[in-house]
């Protein structure tokens, strides 16, 4: 069983339902007999260590299944590299030296394997368009868009959960329907239209924010803040609505069940049932929709990165699918799954790190 | 002075005009030769280059996978980058298009064309301080055209048989006449590099107004001025910095706010509402590229000349121009040349839209039943809504036009130059020679009509070697008439560049020669404080 089937199941919230689904999680599927074979007694000594040695093996093979298909579904791709990247002015000879000198006349599976040989050692090769190490390029590329995603991170987790504690207190007042219908509003209107907007207003009409959000090497620190203040605010307003309702949702379906309503009988102060009984139990959806949400800022913003001209990686990808630069869309594509894996894998350990029932299995 | 002049002057101040076209309009408006030329010699006098400024531009066309190495220029921006930092051997004329010296100082050709010798220019230093040679000269020319290259520029170098230096001179052989090869030099993949960029190809160094700073590619450049540039009419700005912006909405947010002073490709549809911004000034200049519907002349249906007129005669040019280019363009004629070219063969009649005589034509090519048009948003800007009205003024002569939606990814290797009819355009090139050598020749790699006409070839190859200009000229209209009454070309528009600046942008010219002043943006402008 999975996370998403086992809150939906719970009929937590709607939320669940959504389109990325965790990886099962291993836990769930453990045998409850006295009698176990060693390696599940291990297992069951250690369950955090085990499921993390798991997931981590698990990962290999994942991102191994990844490069695989990112590279047939390339190959699958009308036009190689040297007749896309020459576009209209190839000449046929031209062509021809491309794709010797790449070796793209080689077998589909030798090119594979040779290509696999040199990303175990780490080496990720040369872009066949720009001759640059991908290595070096997606560092940086990679390293604005953790940049990016960290600031909005910082600021709408916080602002989610806050707003969402805030709605559950004041729930079903003025004060819950406004965060709600606002929230929703920012979810419901495309990315690029909000970004356009706070374009619109904050650097051309008042003149106050700086746009394009480029960020470049040599930038000084608070420069660098200053100039991704709109794209932050972008994918604030974006991933917000999503985990604000979550908590909200999470903590009524905790505050309603019967265990609560007993704490409450057996005369335990709020603060202390709140803590103790209602946050473990309230955490761990919290934490998988913020995951989730971290997940789509690192690897999901071309469009706000195309809108404020920010390099991160998705307009890196997209810009070397193009030309067919295989190079580049491997790293890049091993480098998305592996940011959905570690959260995801992050996200699962924290849940059972914070909930005492999956913590101390049976 | 009228006011209209006086408008007028005020563009040309502005750098907003060159001689000719200020020219025609003040004598249009009623002002004597000789006073309009005085005028325009006072305005032009008025703007005095001003040095200094960082200079920003945003530009759209450039990706992750750009490449410094001149040879793999293929985008936008590093077009635009390359005139930058290089220059080439010849450059031409912003208005007239005719080749000037740029490093090579003077040049001739042998009596049959075939053998050229240049002189190179001396004491020009490259950015790394090394002098200019005559073999850095022949390296590049070399790089750029063996067996082994993978320049964009192979294929106008492809009858060059031999490069030398021949004390202390260039001398270039040809495998027959040709008289154009001078322009053919005004390549921009054709910058000069040290040592010809063999060893260090995406070294960025040349011997250009600017010295490339930093280069992140599908981010930014930059650039500081040349401080040993061997000419003083160029480069006064101190710095130059070019930000890729893909995005149309953000080029024009980023200049309306005055974050930078240059911006290339406005969509023809928000010019309108550009124009009401205070502080920003469209720069237009009128192209050779062009938009066309292409037929392969060899393929059913289109093997038939009568459906191909047919279809040409049921184009309503005037109206695209209109809708698709906002009126910034002009209408075709069904060859791929216009008055940006030298040697342009003037008063051909123009084709228009003429439902009778495609049904006419229609008719007599015995041709039923639907014709299918593919088309893509990459083939051109509007081209889906380009094709609709095709469809729609199609139909009023009778005719069936069937629209078929193909993705834009992989367009240009699946469907362009493959499938028999569909929509694609073409940029200018420097002389008619260069495109229909490119594209019209029988043997060409380009041909995307299958065009394939023994006179029309022959035509070619003398006018190529031929260097009296006036007969050269003929047989250039001769061409056309094939292309027109004969090809597979249906060509309803020349689109204009469409470029736009703050009003701090000053001396921005005109060219002729390709868009953003010919790459010469940056080298050209100045920042008025």
């Amino acid at each position: 069983m999975n996370w998403a089937a086992k809150f939906s199941s719970r009929s937590v919230s709607p939320f669940r339902q959504v389109d990325h689904v965790p990886m099962s999680n291993p836990i769930e599927t453990k045998p409850a007999e006295a009698e176990r074979p060693p390696g599940l007694r291990w297992k069951a000594r250690f369950p955090l260590l085990s499921l993390i040695v798991e997931r981590l093996l698990l990962s290999i093979l994942l991102l191994f299944a990844v490069s695989v298909l990112i590279f047939g579904g390339v190959e699958a791709l009308p036009g190689d590299f040297a007749t896309t990247y020459l576009g209209q002015s190839a000449t046929p000879q031209a062509v021809a030296n491309i794709r010797s000198e790449l070796g793209l006349d080689r077998p589909l599976v030798t090119r594979y394997v040779s290509w696999l040989g040199g990303a175990l050692q780490g080496d990720f090769g040369t872009s066949w368009a720009s001759r640059n190490s991908v290595s070096e390029q997606v560092g940086r590329r990679l390293g604005n868009s953790l940049f990016l995603a960290g600031f909005a991170a910082l600021i709408a987790v916080p602002l989610a959960v806050g707003l969402g504690m805030l709605s559950v207190h004041f729930r079903n007042r003025m004060p819950d329907k406004i965060i709600n219908v606002l929230s929703l509003a920012a979810i419901s209107l495309p990315e690029f239209f909000i970004g356009y907007l706070l374009i619109l207003y904050f650097a051309v009409n008042f003149g106050i924010a700086t746009f394009p959000a480029t960020v470049y090497e040599g930038m000084g620190f608070l420069e660098r803040l200053q100039t991704i203040a709109l794209p932050t605010a972008t994918l604030v307003l974006v991933v917000l609505a999503h985990m604000m309702r979550m908590t909200r949702a999470a903590i009524l379906s905790v505050m309603s069940s019967a265990y609560m309503e007993t704490a409450e009988l057996k005369g335990l102060s709020a603060a202390r049932s709140i803590v103790k009984h209602a946050a473990p139990n309230a955490l761990a959806p919290i934490i998988n929709v913020v995951a989730l949400n971290l997940a789509y800022l690192v690897v999901g913003v071309v469009v706000v990165e195309v809108v404020f001209v920010y390099p991160g990686m998705g307009q890196y990808m997209v810009d070397a699918v193009t030309v067919r630069d295989m190079p580049v869309v491997q790293a890049c594509g091993l480098i998305f799954a592996a940011v959905y894996i570690l959260l995801n894998m992050l996200a699962d350990i924290l849940a059972i790190v914070a909930n005492p029932r999956l913590r101390h299995p049976r | 002075m009228s006011d209209f002049t006086k408008y007028l002057a005020g563009k040309v101040t502005a750098g907003g005009m060159n001689r000719r076209e200020f020219m025609g309009r003040a004598v249009a408006a009623g002002l004597t030769i000789s006073a309009a030329g005085e005028l325009f010699a006072t305005s032009a006098a008025a703007q005095a280059p001003k040095k200094g400024g960082a200079l920003k531009l945003g530009l759209e066309g450039g990706a992750a996978t750009d490449s410094i190495d001149p040879a793999k220029a293929t985008s936008q921006v590093m077009f635009a980058a390359v005139r930058t930092w290089g220059d080439t051997l010849v450059e031409t004329h912003p208005q007239t298009r005719a080749p000037v010296p740029a490093l090579a100082e003077s040049w001739a050709p042998s009596p049959d064309a075939k053998i050229w010798t240049f002189k190179i220019r001396k004491g020009v230093k490259f950015h790394d301080g090394k002098d200019m040679t005559t073999d850095d000269v022949v390296a590049t020319l070399k790089r750029h055209s063996d067996s082994k290259t993978e320049s964009g520029a192979a294929g106008v170098l492809k009858s060059i048989t031999g490069i030398e230096n021949k004390g202390g001179d260039l001398v270039v052989t040809l495998d027959s006449g040709n008289a154009d090869l001078p322009a053919i030099f005004t390549d921009y993949h054709l910058v000069i590099q040290p040592g010809g960029g063999v060893d260090k190809p995406t070294a960025g160094i040349g011997t250009g107004a600017y010295k490339v700073k930093s280069f992140e590619p599908g981010v930014r450049m930059t650039f500081e001025k040349n401080t040993s540039d061997w000419r003083s009419d160029r480069g006064f700005v101190d710095t130059v910095e070019i930000v890729t912006m893909n995005d149309a909405t953000a080029r024009i947010a980023a200049l309306s706010s005055g974050q930078v002073h240059f911006i290339n490709r406005v969509d023809p549809k928000t010019v309108p509402l550009l124009k009401k911004a205070p502080n920003v000034e469209l720069l237009t200049t009128a192209g050779g590229g062009h938009y066309v519907f292409i037929m392969h002349c060899d393929k059913a249906p289109f093997d038939n000349n009568d459906l191909r007129m047919a279809l040409k005669y049921a184009i309503d040019r005037e109206e695209m121009v209109k809708r698709i280019l906002g009126g910034y363009g002009k209408v075709g004629n069904d060859f791929p040349v216009n008055d940006t070219y030298a040697l342009f063969p003037e008063g051909i009649e123009q084709r228009a839209y003429d439902p009778e005589k495609a049904k006419f034509h229609y008719k007599k090519s015995g041709h039923s039943g639907s014709v299918l048009l593919r088309t893509s948003e990459v083939a051109f800007p509007g081209a889906v809504d380009a094709s609709v009205l095709f469809q729609q003024s199609a139909k009023k002569a009778g005719i069936e036009i069937e629209i078929k939606r193909e993705p834009g990814d992989g367009y240009w290797s699946n469907v362009w130059n493959v499938q028999p009819f569909c929509a694609s355009y073409w940029g200018s090139r420097a002389t008619q020679d260069q495109f229909y050598s490119g594209a019209y020749l029988s043997s060409a790699d380009w041909n995307d009509t299958k065009f394939k006409n023994e006179k029309f070839d022959k035509l070619l190859i003398s006018a190529r070697a031929e260097l009296d200009e006036k007969k050269r000229k003929d047989m250039y209209r001769e061409m056309a008439m094939l292309v027109r009454d004969e090809g597979g070309t249906i060509l309803p528009m020349f689109n204009d560049f469409v470029n736009a600046g703050t009003k701090k942008l000053k001396g921005y010219v005109s060219d002729i020669g390709n868009d953003m002043s010919n790459g010469y943006v940056a080298t050209r402008v100045w920042l008025d404080a």
